[in-house]
């Protein structure tokens, strides 16, 4: 992404949009710039901004009067009065940022948008997560702080080191070159987004194990984690393991996900079996 | 996509929240599920949404071509018909309730339209409980949010949470969410104009802008 400074006018309203505040004004030209290593690319300024496309010479002219006088015109805060901004065409392994923070692109490694995972949404019909499992949504960087790879491999790592396994549809998976190490591609490690999804699965009885190294790893890491922990409701419907698991281990159960039940395959077969999701059976 | 899964906030602060979505399993469930999806979104609307989206456009949208005039006068009203009829592939669709009793009701009638796709709901654990169990469903399985790990202090107030964590993928920015907060509290912009604003940055249409706009009166001194 980038502004085109033909067009900039410097309103300022561009600044508070960025989700990781990497907008400024420079005040030697006297323009809005994008701090390019810290841009996600996740768009939502170039789509989330309405646009005017007004004269750029008199709106600067008008503000410039304005300035002179002391005025002040408060305009509608999500608007780009001259339609500045330009969406560049990315390279490897730039684009990778744009395919994990901009929600509307859809991730081709798994044909899903947002972050690019049913979870347990499908749970119904993809039989993701069975009575006695426990599936965690793993994410990093939200609200709004980002994450590099690199501290997601951290991640990673650690979650390997105690024998978990990795959800396959996965985008973050698709990206590891050696899945039981938990290790990513070299040349995205430097590369920073929004945020991204790790899933993985265990037994009831290894909740605990996975959360510790969650919140170990959360303390070596720069960023922000969300913790999504689910799993499957016995045949009355209820949850009679994970929720009392987890408030018994001090979390506060809020909110939650419920997938109701009303999905099923309606697809005609083609003979492909996917039934295991996971990288490797569990443990 | 957790989009609606880690909103901030307490139980009781999400009374207002009640957001119903569709969803096809690739490989299981998603042949024909385009015209699923838009049956989903047309009974959801007959529930008096506060919002709806599609994964790629939301009831509140920005607009690329404005006259000077919006300055003084412009539109914030839901336009849920664009968001159905701009579903043309296989996504995520979503509707958001601001009442228990239009989620039910919108759930009833998805049920019975028997579309075979998975269908969730985002909400308290006990709102969606209930909510389920008026329907006379029984829940196949729970995501819960265990919140926020933030041992560096990188996150704003609760209250900037509050709002911007209503857009789950991050659209809508931390500053964003302050500088409505504090328009209102000038009485520079209505809770309901600073709500749509904010509403406006979410391309799903997750975002709930009956709650925000409650948060935001509640910010008010």
């Amino acid at each position: 992404m980038r502004i085109d400074p033909r067009k900039c006018v410097a309103c300022a309203n561009c600044i508070p949009v960025c989700p990781v505040g990497a907008i400024a004004i420079d005040p030697s030209i006297n323009r809005a710039m994008i701090d390019y290593d810290e841009c996600v690319e996740c768009s939502t300024c170039y789509r989330g901004m309405s646009q005017e496309h007004l004269n750029p010479s008199l709106i600067r002219a008008v503000r410039h009067v304005a300035k002179l006088f002391r005025f002040r015109f408060e305009p509608e805060p999500d608007v780009c009065p001259t339609a500045a901004f330009v969406l560049d065409e990315l390279e490897w392994p730039r684009i990778v940022r744009r395919v994990f923070s901009d929600p509307v692109v859809e991730h081709t490694s798994t044909g899903i948008h947002g972050r690019g995972t049913e979870e347990v949404k499908t749970n119904d019909v993809a039989k993701r997560i069975g009575r006695g499992e426990v599936g965690y949504v793993i994410e990093m960087g939200r609200p709004g702080v980002g994450v590099r790879f690199n501290e997601i491999q951290t991640m990673t790592s650690a979650l390997a080191e105690i024998g978990v396994v990795f959800e396959a549809k996965n985008p973050i998976t698709h990206l590891m070159t050696e899945v039981a190490k938990g290790k990513l591609r070299e040349d995205l490690l430097n590369e920073k987004i929004l945020s991204a999804i790790v899933e993985t699965r265990t037994t009831v009885d290894e909740v605990q194990a996975v959360l510790d190294t969650v919140d170990d790893v959360a303390r070596r890491i720069d960023t922000v984690v969300s913790v999504g922990v689910s799993t499957r409701c016995d045949e009355d419907g209820e949850d009679m393991e994970l929720a009392p698991l987890l408030t018994e281990l001090g979390y506060g159960l809020e909110r939650a996900k419920t997938n109701v039940g009303l999905g099923r395959a309606t697809n005609i077969p083609s003979g492909e079996d996917s039934s295991d999701e996971y990288a490797a059976p569990v443990r | 996509m957790t989009n609606t899964l880690h909103r901030y906030g307490n139980a009781k602060s999400f009374e207002d929240d009640y957001i119903i979505f569709a969803i096809p399993c690739k490989g299981k469930n998603d042949q024909g599920a385009v015209e699923k999806l838009k049956t989903f979104l047309e009974i959801c609307s007959r529930h008096d949404p506060v919002s709806a989206g599609n994964s790629e456009m939301g009831s509140y949208r920005p607009s690329m071509k404005l006259g000077p005039s919006v300055h003084w006068a412009r539109d914030t009203r839901p336009d849920h018909r664009s968001v159905i009829e701009a579903v043309h592939s296989m996504r995520t669709v979503a509707a958001v309730f601001d009442s228990r009793d239009k989620a039910e009701s919108c759930l009833r009638d998805v049920i019975a339209a028997d579309l075979g796709l998975s269908v969730n709901v985002a909400a308290s654990v006990e709102g969606a409980r209930e909510v389920a169990a008026a329907c006379g469903i029984k829940r196949h399985s729970v995501e819960y949010s265990l919140g926020f790990n933030d041992p560096h202090d990188r996150l704003p107030s609760g209250g900037v949470l509050q709002l911007s964590t209503m857009c789950g993928h991050g659209m809508v920015s931390s500053a964003l969410a302050a500088k409505m907060l504090d328009l209102v509290r000038e009485g520079r912009r209505s809770p309901h104009e600073a709500a749509v604003t904010l509403a406006r940055f979410c391309p799903c249409g997750a975002f709930n802008p009956v709650r925000a706009k409650r948060l935001l009166e509640e910010g008010r001194p």
